[in-house]
């Protein structure tokens, strides 16, 4: 297990580690930098959360059916609560 | 007398990461401040983008019936079931169109740290305090029991903190309290490679998007994230610029970076290819640990759910927040975008998900 390492174990396994990291090839920030952004810029078409979606495409929108039911629903309940309080 | 003009190098602490280096001159907001040329080449790039417009983003759907804190989700590919577990034990499958539950399973331990959905969605992987990682097959048939069912894939020896299908179902990656990655054949329950190198517990792993090869990033409490070569067990690079515990790793969707949410309330991208951290996603009003990340489709916006109870959208290129997201009444433990991009999951200690779009 990692935590039963001594100290001196995990500094000698972070020094072999930095050993084979120094061979890697690095690019500079200003070509790596410019590829994010363009990749970004290329993909922002399909992006769902950038172009925003219809309301009658969005899978999650309020189901329709239920909304308006519910709005009867609520209508119906506020004239029968006030049919009852007229009544003797 | 010669009268040659000199080029004046002014030594001292960028503006933006304080550290010592050669400095230019920059202009943000019509107010000059020295960069050094890393951070001016960076500035560079984010002015050149355009600004996004307002978001508005609300919880379409919330899946109540776990009965404690969720800890981990998972879509499937087909974009629209969702699998979840929880502290209690159990792991649930949803629809998230209809909300209805599909199945689910309780499992013989409680703190189900961990859960996937296998590619073809017949399948999911959970675990946790168990210290493995099991596989049940999805039935439809009412009959059988599921638990029955159930295949003991990896062992560790310490709790179970993530895990991954690979690109098929036939190979599961997990990530495990005692410091080490494994990857698995889920059919013979035989370990195929081991990763070590971290020092501490590791806390999460995402694998490449496919098309760019074997490779995953892992982080730990270690601080460290580490990026592996799945076919020779090698660590291929390592990032140690966080000063907390990783909670949460995931890649980028080119796979040329990845983005890190931590404790010390941070959430940072690094470059691959560059071999460095390029940006970091903090504010000072925001105080508590970034629990999980996760990218929009297209890589723009960045997802960070946090120990706040909240959600904050940042932009990737300018660093800067887009939106805060309010709806959960605890920490938001886990998040995740659907497979194409059109909503995002967030499960929380609140014992619901909500899915928002």
């Amino acid at each position: 297990m990692a935590q039963d390492l001594s100290e001196k174990d995990l500094l000698k396994m972070e020094v072999e580690q930095l050993k084979k990291e120094v061979k890697n090839t690095r690019i500079p920030i200003s070509k790596a930098g410019k590829e994010i952004k363009e990749y970004v810029e290329a993909q922002a078409g399909n992006d769902p959360f950038l172009k925003g979606i219809p309301e009658d495409k969005n899978p999650f929108k309020e189901k329709g059916p239920t909304f308006n039911a519910l709005l009867l629903l609520l209508g119906r309940a506020f004239w029968l609560e006030l049919a009852w309080s007229r009544t003797p | 007398m010669c009268d040659q003009t000199f080029l004046a190098n002014v030594f001292g602490s960028c503006d933006k990461c304080f550290k010592q280096r050669a400095l230019r001159p920059v202009f943000k907001k019509s107010q000059q401040l020295s960069y050094c040329s890393t951070c001016a080449e960076i500035h560079q790039v984010a002015e050149r983008v355009e600004a996004l417009g307002q978001f508005v983003m609300k919880t379409r759907r919330t899946l109540k019936g776990h009965g404690n804190k969720v800890l981990c989700m998972d879509w499937c590919k087909d974009k629209r079931r969702i699998v979840s577990s929880s502290q209690d034990g159990k792991v649930i499958v949803w629809d998230s169109f209809t909300t209805n539950k599909e199945h689910a399973v309780t499992m013989p331990c409680t703190w189900v740290m961990a859960c996937a959905y296998a590619p073809s969605g017949c399948a999911i992987a959970c675990g946790g305090l168990d210290n493995k990682c099991s596989v049940y097959p999805l039935t439809f048939d009412k009959n059988e029991n599921m638990a029955a069912k159930k295949k003991s894939v990896a062992m560790h020896t310490n709790y179970l903190s993530a895990c991954s299908f690979t690109n098929s179902d036939m190979q599961i990656l997990t990530a495990s309290g005692d410091g080490t990655c494994a990857l698995w054949d889920v059919e013979s329950g035989q370990l195929l490679q081991s990763f070590h190198g971290h020092g501490a517990d590791v806390l999460c792993l995402d694998l490449a998007p496919s098309e760019t090869g074997n490779t995953f990033v892992s982080g730990g409490c270690d601080k460290k994230a580490m990026v592996w070569d799945m076919r020779s067990g090698q660590c291929v690079q390592a990032f140690e610029t966080h000063e907390s515990d990783i909670n949460s790793v995931r890649y980028y969707p080119s796979g040329d970076a990845f983005a890190s949410g931590s404790d010390d309330a941070t959430c940072r991208l690094y470059d691959l290819r560059a071999d460095r951290e390029v940006a970091i996603y903090s504010k000072e009003s925001i105080i508590f640990g970034a629990s999980s990340v996760d990218f929009s489709l297209s890589g723009r916006l960045l997802f960070a759910g946090y120990n706040d109870y909240t959600i904050n959208v940042w932009d990737v290129l300018k660093g800067s927040r887009v939106s805060i997201l309010f709806g959960h009444e605890n920490r938001v433990s886990t998040l995740r975008v659907s497979p194409d991009g059109t909503a995002f999951c967030s499960g929380s200690w609140d014992h619901t998900l909500r899915v928002w779009a």
